[in-house]
């Protein structure tokens, strides 16, 4: 089956005082309709910067290479015209800090409406309408009253629900989700994590949510990414992911989320080390400073392992059930043992 | 709702009024009252009997307490008191022939201030960083920094004396002579108000909101139009009360330049003459001017923004 | 009740911790400093402004004592000549034959001198009432604050031409004047700055363990004002002078044999039409004092909160 979006190659790079650095590095990410996928990584993994690009708003100093295909259509070779009538209908992003990212000098309802009445030409009073049952459905109260109010007077949590809702207003076909419950208290995410598990059931849209909180992604994923310093290290169905995690970092994280069902006094594992400086990543594997099993072999590039299920990792640790991605050779043990050299047959990542 | 909050908010701000008009009358009296010399010490030199009859008739052989209260309770019903140099005239009249000329040579250029001023704050913000930006902000920077004295009589010898465009100075209402007073006047109120737009409009146009728009399919003109406008624009509005001082002030050595017969230039040839009244007046009714134009303002911008209203405003 | 200085013995590992916190403060604190004029340093617009005005500082200084005549002394064959190398009068001369470049110089010097005392006065001023207010916060800092919202609807401009009228041409004055006409953007920056660190957690940790009034103000806010206060001295030294040549030039500011720039341009404006270069020499001047100030001071404001850069 076609795949919704099809991000092959993506690099993206931004122009700093200090020189160039790379955020996002040589990427390929498949997305299918219907299908929920979560980005997890530290701060400064690039998953955000991954999915600006794809929607072109990167920052001025921001420059992408690659392909992004919606439904075989290039984004990154669209003209900003072209892009215009895709995002706000087809695809929708919203992000994460609901009071910055809604303009406090215009009404909900002005933010609201223009985005309908631009991409579906509805006329004033019709979009009000569609945009009040859009608030209805996403349990504003009293949404005729509400939606004539500034974003000041709403909650944080009311806030990211109108973001939500301003996002499906045109039923788009995929929705991207930024940290969507980042910046709120817990009572809140759990409202929202609920929200966007109700769209899941109720609707055909794909959804990307972009997030580091792990909870999150067990609630409501399909398909989960991990990423590290702008690479994939590891991606596989949240079943996997969760219950036989290949990748160092992925054991890291999951070694780091406090769990009920622990003793109290068992020590939080945290991952040692600081998040990676993207301009001095070590060479090789970009992990192996912070990785508890790294070895001389480490200082040589990863191999990427496979399997038909879209099953990845990018480690020396051989992957269970995964072979070697065409091509490449695993560096050698550190004792001298024979490298193990598999025929990989060609295959590709599947959604 | 919002109604009330800005009624709320006018009401404070009255208050608040009263106290700095009667700072500002307080000081200024008192301040010419010091002075050294009186007001008809210049004249020719009159006999004692008559000195002192003026000085009744002006109050002036009263303590000075006395005079203080005397003059207040003038004010409020809006009477500046006679002037003391021109004997035959009060300061009302007076102020009510320099007024409409000052006025209108500052409303000029406050209304072209605003314009050019904003119009090349959003070019430049537009194109931010590049040769159209730097060379602009360049010229405004040279806008801030040449004082008005400088500027006109480079104009006027430019466009008047060499070009022979313009009159080179004097009033009659004509458009004509309007033309050099209200640029120079403007300069640098549009070089800081161009500024003031690009930094605020480059401010605006990276943040949240404005990614928002974008991401939801809205084109860059209504997203500047719409979105990034009237934000980018609340500085702006806020500098006006400091832009009506910067006019008044700059109008002081325009209209001397210039030649033009408005309140500046009474009050530099009252301050020079000694004519308390005058001086006070013009001084009083200035104030008045800046208070009021400040309050107005606040009240705009309370209204333009919606965030306002709930913090009350200090 | 322990005392604060048992209260400081008593829990020696946090004293210790607290105090290697500040120490990294204090370095990191340092490298801002470094940093800062790093940034400084990369800002074309402000370097150039900087050599030029240390250039123009030696002119002022030393250029009159390397030229063959004083600022009043008449060349009488040589009145409203232009600017020649022949004559010696590079800047040409005024009606009087004057030198108009020793006149410049010699102007300047008034002019830089009134910007820095007059900036000085202003700061001294301003500081004090501002750390004063936002040190002792509440009703104290509402009702000063209050005092200057005040005066700041004043028109100052006439009330400082008043006092001139009144007073007379005092140098002096001159000073103390223009200085009080800028005191209030300082004062209220410089309160706003103390309130903000005043509440900062570092300071409250600090108090909690008995580190004095003193340190705290030596060590912590003191060199935070620095550099908010240093940007506003490099944006008020040329509004200052701005004030200085404006009152010169209706004829209120330094009294004669003592010149400066405005008065210069005032005499320049006059005779223009016949011989411009007693005008262009001292506005360029001014013109590009007050130029290279601005961008020193934005360049400064610039490389030490880059976050205001725009």
């Amino acid at each position: 089956m076609k795949p919704l979006l099809d991000i092959r190659g993506l690099v993206v790079e931004f122009d700093t005082p200090e020189g160039v650095v790379k955020a996002v590095n040589g990427l390929d990410v498949r997305l299918a309709e219907g299908e929920t996928l979560a980005i997890v990584g530290e701060s400064g993994a690039g998953k955000t910067q991954l999915m600006l690009a794809v929607m072109g708003l990167l920052a001025e100093n921001g420059h992408a290479h690659g392909e992004a295909l919606y439904r075989g259509r290039d984004l990154m070779q669209m003209s900003p015209q072209e892009l215009n009538r895709i995002r706000g209908s087809d695809i929708a992003m919203i992000f994460q800090d609901p009071m910055t990212s809604l303009n406090p000098y215009l009404t909900i309802e002005t933010q609201m409406v223009e985005v309908v009445m631009h991409h579906q030409g509805l006329k004033r009073d019709e979009a009000r309408a569609h945009a009040v049952e859009m608030l209805r459905a996403v349990r504003i109260p009293d949404p005729e009253e509400r939606i004539r109010q500034y974003p000041h007077e709403y909650s944080g949590g009311m806030r990211q629900r109108v973001m939500i809702a301003m996002g499906l207003l045109c039923e788009p076909d995929l929705l991207i989700a930024d940290e969507p419950s980042t910046a709120l208290d817990v009572t809140v995410q759990a409202q929202i994590t609920e929200l966007v598990r109700e769209l899941r059931e109720r609707t055909s849209m794909a959804i990307v949510i972009i997030t580091h909180d792990l909870a999150v992604v067990a609630e409501l994923s399909d398909r989960v990414i991990v990423m590290y310093a702008g690479e994939i290290v590891e991606a596989g169905s949240a079943e996997d992911i969760f219950y036989r995690p290949q990748h160092p970092y992925t054991r890291g994280l999951l070694a780091s989320v406090a769990r009920l069902d622990k003793a109290s006094d068992d020590e939080l594992h945290a991952i040692p080390g600081n998040p990676p400086n993207l301009q001095d990543l070590p060479t090789g594997c970009h992990f192996r400073d912070r990785c508890g099993q790294a070895t001389e072999r480490c200082k040589r590039p990863p191999p990427l392992w496979l399997d038909d299920t879209g099953r990845l990792s990018r480690c020396v640790l051989p992957m269970a059930g995964g072979r070697l991605q065409a091509g490449q050779i695993l560096p050698p043990e550190p004792d001298g043992a024979a490298a193990d050299e598999d025929a990989a047959a060609p295959g590709g990542e599947d959604a | 709702m919002r109604q009330e909050g800005i009624l709320r908010h006018a009401t404070n701000r009255i208050l608040g009024l009263v106290p700095t008009m009667l700072v500002l009358i307080t000081i200024a009296f008192f301040l010419i009252r010091v002075a050294p010399g009186g007001p008809f010490d210049s004249e020719k030199i009159l006999p004692p009997e008559i000195l002192a009859n003026l000085e009744m008739q002006y109050h002036l052989d009263e303590p000075l307490l006395q005079q203080y209260f005397r003059y207040l309770g003038q004010i409020v019903t809006g009477d500046f008191g006679p002037s003391f140099h021109y004997l035959d005239q009060s300061v009302n009249e007076l102020i009510a022939r320099g007024f409409p000329v000052s006025a209108t040579i500052g409303g000029l250029a406050m209304l072209l201030a605003f314009f050019a001023g904003i119009l090349i704050g959003v070019i430049a913000a537009l194109r931010q960083n590049s040769a159209v930006d730097y060379s602009v902000m360049g010229v405004a920077m040279l806008g801030i920094s040449v004082p008005n004295f400088v500027i006109a009589p480079l104009l006027i010898l430019g466009l008047a004396i060499y070009g022979g465009w313009l009159p080179a100075g004097g009033w009659d209402w004509s458009g004509q002579r309007m033309v050099l007073p209200v640029v120079t006047l403007a300069l640098p109120v549009i070089a800081y108000i161009a500024r003031l737009t690009r930094g605020s409009m480059i401010e605006v146009l990276h943040s949240n909101y404005i990614r928002t728009a974008r991401a939801k399919g809205l084109p860059e003109r209504v997203v500047l139009l719409r979105h990034a406008l009237k934000p980018a624009l609340l500085p702006v509005i806020s500098y006006m009360g400091p832009a009506t001082a910067a006019l008044i002030t700059g109008s002081v050595v325009v209209e001397r330049i210039y030649n033009i017969p408005g309140l500046g230039s009474f009050f530099v040839q009252g301050a020079m003459n000694r004519d308390y009244t005058l001086v006070m007046g013009i001084v009083v009714f200035y104030g008045l001017v800046i208070i009021l134009l400040n309050f107005v303002v606040d009240l705009l911008y309370a209204w333009l923004n919606p965030r306002i209203r709930y913090d009350e405003a200090p | 009740m322990t005392t604060d200085a048992e209260q400081r013995t008593a829990d020696p590992s946090v004293e210790d911790a607290f105090t290697a916190a500040l120490a990294e403060k204090d370095e990191r604190g340092r490298s801002l400093w470094i940093d800062a004029w790093h940034r400084l340093l990369k800002n074309r617009a402000a370097v150039v402004s900087g050599v030029i005005m240390l250039l123009m500082l030696l002119a002022v200084l030393i250029g009159p004592m390397l030229l063959p005549w004083e600022g009043d002394f008449t060349d009488w064959d040589h009145t409203s000549s232009p600017p020649s190398l022949e004559t010696g009068h590079w800047f040409g001369t005024d009606a009087v034959g004057r030198d108009i470049l020793v006149r410049t110089l010699e102007g300047g010097r008034i002019s830089l001198l009134v910007g820095l005392v007059a900036t000085l006065v202003s700061l001294a001023i301003g500081v004090t009432y501002g750390a004063v207010s936002g040190y002792y916060g509440g009703l104290t800092d509402r009702i000063m604050m209050r005092a200057v919202d005040i005066v700041y609807a004043l028109p100052f401009m006439f009330l400082v031409i008043l006092l001139m009228v009144v007073f007379g041409r005092n140098i002096i004055l001159i000073f103390v004047a223009i200085g009080a006409v800028n005191w209030l953007d300082m004062a209220r920056i410089v309160r706003g700055q103390t309130l903000s660190l005043k509440s900062m957690e570092f300071v409250e940790a600090a108090r909690a363990c008995g580190v004095s009034h003193q340190a705290i103000i030596r060590r912590h806010i003191i060199p935070n004002l620095l550099g908010v206060v240093m940007v506003y001295v490099t944006l008020t030294i040329p509004q200052v002078i701005l004030v200085e040549s404006f009152l010169s030039f209706l004829g209120l500011g330094v009294q004669e044999p003592m010149s400066s720039w405005g008065a210069l341009v005032a005499d320049g404006a006059q005779d223009m039409e016949y011989a411009p270069w007693t005008l262009f020499f001292p506005a360029a001047f001014l013109t590009v004092t007050l130029y290279c100030f601005n961008y020193i001071g934005d360049g400064m404001r610039d490389a030490l909160d880059p976050k205001d850069r725009l």
